[in-house]
């Protein structure tokens, strides 16, 4: 009996350190990537063909999902604000909404599931098949040639997608709201245009956006980088990307949340 | 892929990008009508600002001129100073009557400017001497019942 709880303590003990290592290392490897983006950004064609995988074949699904967000937003929204009178304010409920939180939330989590597996995926396959060795052998550094272009890619398009997403959001809630209910339409955008307020939420928005697009692809290449190197270590290392970045984006953004949002409004 | 259309993808993506920023400003947010640096402040005492907060609408006849920007309780006077930004566009005489009043029955409280007559105008960081404080729920209700209660009690000493 006391050794099974000596092996239940060791056990415990043996999982927290891995964790901090894990962590370090995560650390020293994200300072890395920074330390080596000066020589991918000279050669900025590099970044531009992972904004073409990360960004552009991304969009369609942010498009897509933000027409329909918007639109549910806007019927739900007119739902309940008609039973008092108030059903021009579902332009401000829309847009409020979208622009602070479901925008960069719901645009970081798709982006998480479709660039960022990808991009797990692709390094650690890389890494499975010995390219990465290879490269070093040849002394191309992998991480200024394969990691820093592609956490650049997501850095910069992640912004831009959550804009899409959140402008696309609006005019759903507009085509439900105005074109198929009948909301005024002068009061629908008048009254967005009074409440949302460039500096403090959009703005905002933009920063969370920033935020999670750094988040995201920091985990999504350091998991492929450390991949274990089978099939079944890479499939792994994408499935923790993807909970992993969930997770991360729904606290940061509760974070930043409380620090933004307080005391304004 | 070839290189050509693949740069064309990703230069049309950055745009659609900038394009829905812009949308977002201009046509969701206030962008449009935002002036935020053409503006003098102005300083007003009030006795109680109810629910006032930082970034209500600053109203003259109804028209927002500007907003306010600070709430600081003073601990010499014991009222609340508020800092107003207004446009530049609007002058106030320096007799100004500032309130706070309610938009709706349940709507937001907003600091209303009742110009008054005087020649000389308001210069940034000047003070409105005349405050007039928010209404407090409380306050009236029991302003209201005290009034009934004296005048119950008139009416009991009448039937005596």
């Amino acid at each position: 009996m006391p050794r099974r709880i000596v092996i239940g303590i060791r056990g415990i003990g043996h999982r927290v350190i891995d964790s901090v290592w894990r962590l370090g290392y995560a650390a020293r490897f994200f300072s890395l990537i920074l330390l080596k983006s000066g020589t991918s950004m000279r050669r900025f064609g590099l970044i531009i063909r992972e904004l073409y995988f990360t960004g552009v074949l991304t969009m369609v699904i942010i498009l897509v999902s933000g027409l329909f967000v918007g639109m549910v937003l806007g019927l739900q929204g007119y739902e309940t604000l008609q039973k008092f009178g108030a059903e021009t304010a579902v332009g401000t409920l829309v847009a409020l909404s979208l622009v602070r939180e479901l925008g960069p939330v719901v645009a970081g989590l798709l982006f998480a599931s479709r660039a960022g597996s990808a991009i797990t995926a692709e390094i650690g396959l890389m890494k499975a098949t010995e390219q990465l060795e290879a490269m070093g052998m040849m002394a191309v550094d992998p991480i200024a040639r394969v990691v820093a272009p592609r956490f650049w890619a997501g850095v910069i398009s992640m912004p831009l997608l959550a804009a899409m997403f959140s402008a696309m959001g609006v005019f759903g809630g507009y085509l439900v709201a105005v074109v198929l209910i009948g909301v005024d339409e002068g009061s629908f955008w008048s009254q967005m245009q009074s409440v949302v307020d460039f500096r403090f939420d959009i703005v905002n928005g933009i920063i969370k956006t920033c935020v999670f697009g750094v988040a995201i692809t920091a985990i999504a290449v350091f998991e492929g980088y450390n991949a274990p190197p089978t099939a079944e270590g890479v499939s792994g290392a994408t499935t923790r990307t993807v909970v992993t970045s969930a997770l991360v984006i729904l606290g940061l953004d509760f974070v930043l949340t409380s620090f933004m949002f307080r005391g304004v409004g | 892929m070839q290189r050509a259309k693949m740069d064309l993808w990703v230069g049309l993506f950055v745009i659609a990008g900038i394009g829905a920023l812009l949308i977002l400003a201009l046509q969701v947010g206030n962008l449009g009508t935002y002036s935020e640096d053409k503006s003098y402040t102005l300083v007003g005492n009030f006795e109680n600002i109810g629910g006032l907060k930082i970034r209500s609408p600053v109203k003259s006849a109804g028209v927002v001129v500007g907003r306010v920007m600070d709430i600081q309780f003073s601990a010499k006077t014991f009222d609340a100073v508020v800092t107003m930004n207004i446009d530049d566009r609007y002058q106030f005489p320096k007799d100004t009557f500032a309130s706070i009043l309610t938009s709706g029955l349940l709507g937001a409280q907003y600091v209303g400017l009742a110009a008054g007559g005087d020649e000389g105008m308001l210069k940034s960081g000047d003070k409105i001497m005349k405050t007039n404080s928010a209404l407090v729920l409380e306050e009236m209700i029991g302003q209201f019942l005290f009034d009934k209660a004296s005048e119950d009690d008139e009416g009991d000493s009448d039937k005596f």
